[in-house]
């Protein structure tokens, strides 16, 4: 039997359409749920008082710094690094065999599950360079997770960068060096932003690699030698020992504004990349 | 001009970054202490109402089990390491002070008709002899075991005090945690499990504990002797402590501590 | 002194360059050196195909977690692929401007969002779902498929949308001027065509689902044996790591890093797989 192509291309089109509403129906579902729940026990209290009883009650201010800390320790330390890399991928090679490993590798290092960054920082930052269970050891291993990810945000901002601007400027007598300072780095800074800033997003949601490298102590760390606990890693202990719903709520509402608004400041970037006319 | 401001917002980025790693030295805490995380959470409200006490002292608290404490403490990275099981001959150099009891309760579902279990139907429900809760007098269903991770204190004692040379099943559900566990049983009405006894009434719902060859796991009972579920709680050192850390323990083991300890469902007496 | 400038930039470059893929070589190092003594002690074969894990007697056998892991991935792709990729051609096909630009900003929040979050939603309303109409303890194979299926999404989707978006338009306009109708020739022009694309977009959400470790804590059950039916709890690797990591010590420690090894293997070969297509388009 043949079924008229129209009526086919109706029924896809309606599944099509039934299968994209019901995956926003359920994102919706899942972020309101939270921040419905949540909300109501975010206070000024709750972000700068330290926790009492494990969490039961109080705030959760160490988790909050906890969090800057690592994030922080994992951007200073990937950034150059990554944006090194993809300047030398994009502006001094071009398709050799050096090329192929790194890019190989990056993309290796991208698929590289959480739970392996966390086994190697355990071994190597807190065992082998006996850093102990800290913010730095915690901060390292997100270096590690998160450069993938700016090398090729980078990369792709600097191939963006119009081949125009690099042959005015070397008709200009620019050596390639001033070439990307001058010329394709302040065009493809955006870019390269928004990469940045989705990398603190994943270091904000990250929970496996950190607990095993910057530990889960409650108290506020006083130095990046001190143990820490991450709001996402508090999270999951007030979450999955029932230690306090309501606070579990709130952190989860907390840790979804944060990326929210993470998002929409990267994205913020790459809109005024676009606005600017390319 | 967006460049400038991007520059100068980096600059200052950067500038902040390094106040605050720099800001950062190398604190040393006065005592450090490591090992069992079954003790881990006590010592952590210890540590918090000495912090009001003795501001100066800072205590650093550290988990990664047992073993890992009494290493620590061996060589020297920890001043004191917590222990949730007997030293072992080769230990026995080690000072140690047992800083409370903790009872070991089996928990089931409020919602279960079963209240009273002698230890072998414990376990024989553990080695998955006995399946269905209708074997025990409950509804005819199938008995969900709740067990600790390999390599837990909690789950070696209760090897040891409950299971004997018997194994547990493989097809127990693991939890990593006491508070996870005592979750999933208060969720599931068909599942059984065990935790520290003082954490039994510790979180937003409840959980009914069971009583063994009809003796209720009660403090009272662990102390005379007549429930025998429990193990010691262990500090450990090199030798015996002097300074902070044995300002740190005689805390521990004044009326304040015991209170603490004894409000957090220890047996501290 | 401008030479100068120009050879070190060059050296700079390069050598930020390299010590960015050596991490890669680190990593790879370290976990393999901490975890093939073990392998090597109990045996590749005992460790792989071995039924038993019970470190503490001296049982290192992953092969119930292997299993595991392919069964969740599996469940996962069952449910998270179709609709990924119907998402997408919804996305480069059918969505007015309006949703699309709701959309778009949502599938990146759902990527971002941790993923204890995904666990806790899991936790709260999947299990209970499952315990109370479908039976068993709620916690099991099919809850953990469930929830990696929406984790995967924001990968499988904007992947495939963009080698939708990369395609020539003279594709699309030529099957339309021969008279297809829009489905016809989304069907036989536009899907064929973006296949590559689609296929890598499909591996990387498997590599993501296989390597997803807490929200499955959550959910899985964590019992080290073969799962009867989807309705059971099992144990993925990455679970195997994550819950035992924190009490482990000497082979038990070394033999989590040896799971840590076979991850690794299982995800290499899955990336270098999904590179090979695309490198083939």
């Amino acid at each position: 039997m043949r079924i008229n192509p129209r009526t086919t291309g109706k029924i896809a089109k309606v599944l099509i359409w039934a299968a994209a509403l019901s995956v926003l129906v359920v994102l919706v579902a899942i972020i309101l749920y939270i921040l419905f729940k949540g909300m109501p026990f975010i206070n000024w209290r709750f972000l700068t008082d330290i926790p009492r009883s494990m969490g039961r009650s109080g705030g959760i201010a160490p988790a909050i710094a906890g969090t800057a800390m690592v994030s922080l320790v994992a951007i200073v330390i990937a950034v150059p690094f990554g944006i090194g890399t993809a300047f030398y991928l994009a502006e001094y090679t071009r398709g050799n065999a050096v090329t192929r490993i790194i890019r190989f590798s990056a993309e290796s290092l991208a698929a590289i599950p959480s739970i392996v960054y966390g086994l190697f920082g355990f071994l190597f930052f807190v065992i082998y360079l006996d850093l102990g269970w800290s913010v730095l050891s915690g901060g390292l291993t997100l270096a590690f997770m998160i450069l993938p990810t700016v090398i090729r945000t980078s990369e792709e901002a600097i191939l963006t960068v119009p081949n125009t601007y690099r042959e005015v400027s070397f008709s200009l007598g620019g050596t390639k060096w001033q070439t990307i300072r001058k010329a394709v780095f302040p065009s493809a800074i955006q870019g390269i932003a928004n990469g940045v800033i989705l990398s603190l997003g994943r270091c904000v949601a990250e929970t496996a690699a950190v607990i095993l490298t910057a530990g889960s102590a409650l108290r506020m760390a006083s130095s990046l030698f001190s143990p820490t606990r991450t709001m996402a890693v508090h999270f999951y202990y007030l979450a999955r020992e029932g230690i306090s719903m309501d606070n579990a709520y709130a952190t989860a509402a907390l840790l979804i504004l944060l990326i929210f608004l993470i998002n929409v400041v990267a994205n913020a970037f790459v809109n005024r990349t676009m606005a600017k006319g390319r | 001009m967006r460049g400038r401001w991007i520059r100068t917002a980096a600059a200052g980025l950067l500038g902040l970054s390094v106040c605050l790693l720099s800001a950062c030295g190398r604190q040393t805490a006065a005592v450090i202490i490591a090992g069992s995380t079954s003790v881990q959470p006590y010592a952590e409200v210890l540590a918090e109402d000495y912090a009001l006490l003795r501001p100066d002292k800072l205590i650093d608290i550290q988990g990664g089990g047992s073993s890992a404490g009494i290493t620590a403490v061996e060589s020297g990275a920890a001043d004191l390491g917590m222990s949730s099981r007997k030293l072992k001959e080769s230990e026995q150099g080690l000072w140690s002070v047992e800083i409370a009891k903790d009872g070991l309760a089996v928990i089931v579902n409020p919602a279960s008709p079963v209240g009273d279990l002698t230890l072998d139907q414990i376990c024989g429900i553990y080695a998955a002899d006995i399946q269905n809760w209708s074997e025990l007098g409950g509804p005819d269903a199938k008995i969900h075991i709740i067990t600790r991770e390999e390599g837990s204190g909690t789950r070696s004692a209760f090897e040891e005090l409950v299971m004997g040379d018997r194994r547990i099943t493989n097809k127990a559900i693991v939890q990593d945690s006491n508070g996870a566990m005592r979750q999933l049983v208060a969720d599931d009405p068909h599942s059984i499990g065990f935790i520290s006894l003082g954490l039994v009434n510790v979180g937003e719902r409840p959980v009914k504990a069971i009583r063994i060859d009809g003796v209720a796991p009660t403090r009272e009972n662990v102390l005379d002797g007549s429930y025998s579920l429990f193990r010691s709680f262990l500090f450990v050192a090199r030798s015996r402590p002097e300074g902070p850390a044995l300002q740190f323990i005689e805390f521990i083991f004044s009326p304040g501590g015991r209170l603490l300890l004894s409000g957090e469902g220890l047996i501290a007496e | 002194m401008k030479k100068f400038k120009e050879k070190l930039s060059g050296r700079v470059f390069f050598a930020l360059a390299l010590s960015s893929i050596s991490a890669l070589a680190l990593i790879t190092v370290f976990i393999i050196v901490n975890g093939v003594p073990l392998i090597a002690e109990v045996g590749v074969g005992n460790f792989i195909f071995g039924m038993s894990w019970a470190p503490s007697r001296g049982e290192f056998g992953i092969f119930p977690m292997i299993v595991g892991s392919v069964a969740v991935t599996l469940g996962a792709a069952a449910i998270g692929v179709p609709v990924g990729i119907c998402c997408s051609i919804f996305l480069a096909e059918f969505a007015p401007a309006p949703l699309r630009n709701l959309f778009r900003p949502a599938i990146q929040l759902l990527a971002g969002i941790p993923s204890v979050v995904y666990g806790f939603w899991g936790l709260l309303f999947l299990v209970p779902f499952i315990r109370n109409y479908l039976g068993g303890p709620g916690l099991s194979l099919l809850a953990g498929a469930v929830i990696l299926g929406i984790m995967i999404l924001p990968t499988v989707i904007s992947i495939s949308e963009v080698s939708i978006l990369a395609l020539p338009r003279q594709y699309k306009e030529g099957a339309l001027a021969l008279g297809m109708t829009h489905w016809q020739t989304i069907r036989s022009v536009i899907l064929p065509s973006a296949r590559s694309g689609i296929v890598a977009a499909v591996i990387l959400g498997i590599g993501r689902a296989i390597g997803e470790t807490m929200a499955v804590i959550m959910v899985l059950g964590n019992a080290v044996a073969m799962p009867a039916s989807i309705l059971d709890p099992v144990r993925t690797l990455t679970t195997n790591i994550g819950i035992e990591m924190g009490y482990a010590s000497g082979p038990h420690q070394q033999a989590l890093f040896a799971t840590g090894i076979v991850l690794f293997v299982i995800i290499m070969i899955l990336n270098a797989s999904a590179q090979y297509i695309t490198r083939k388009r």
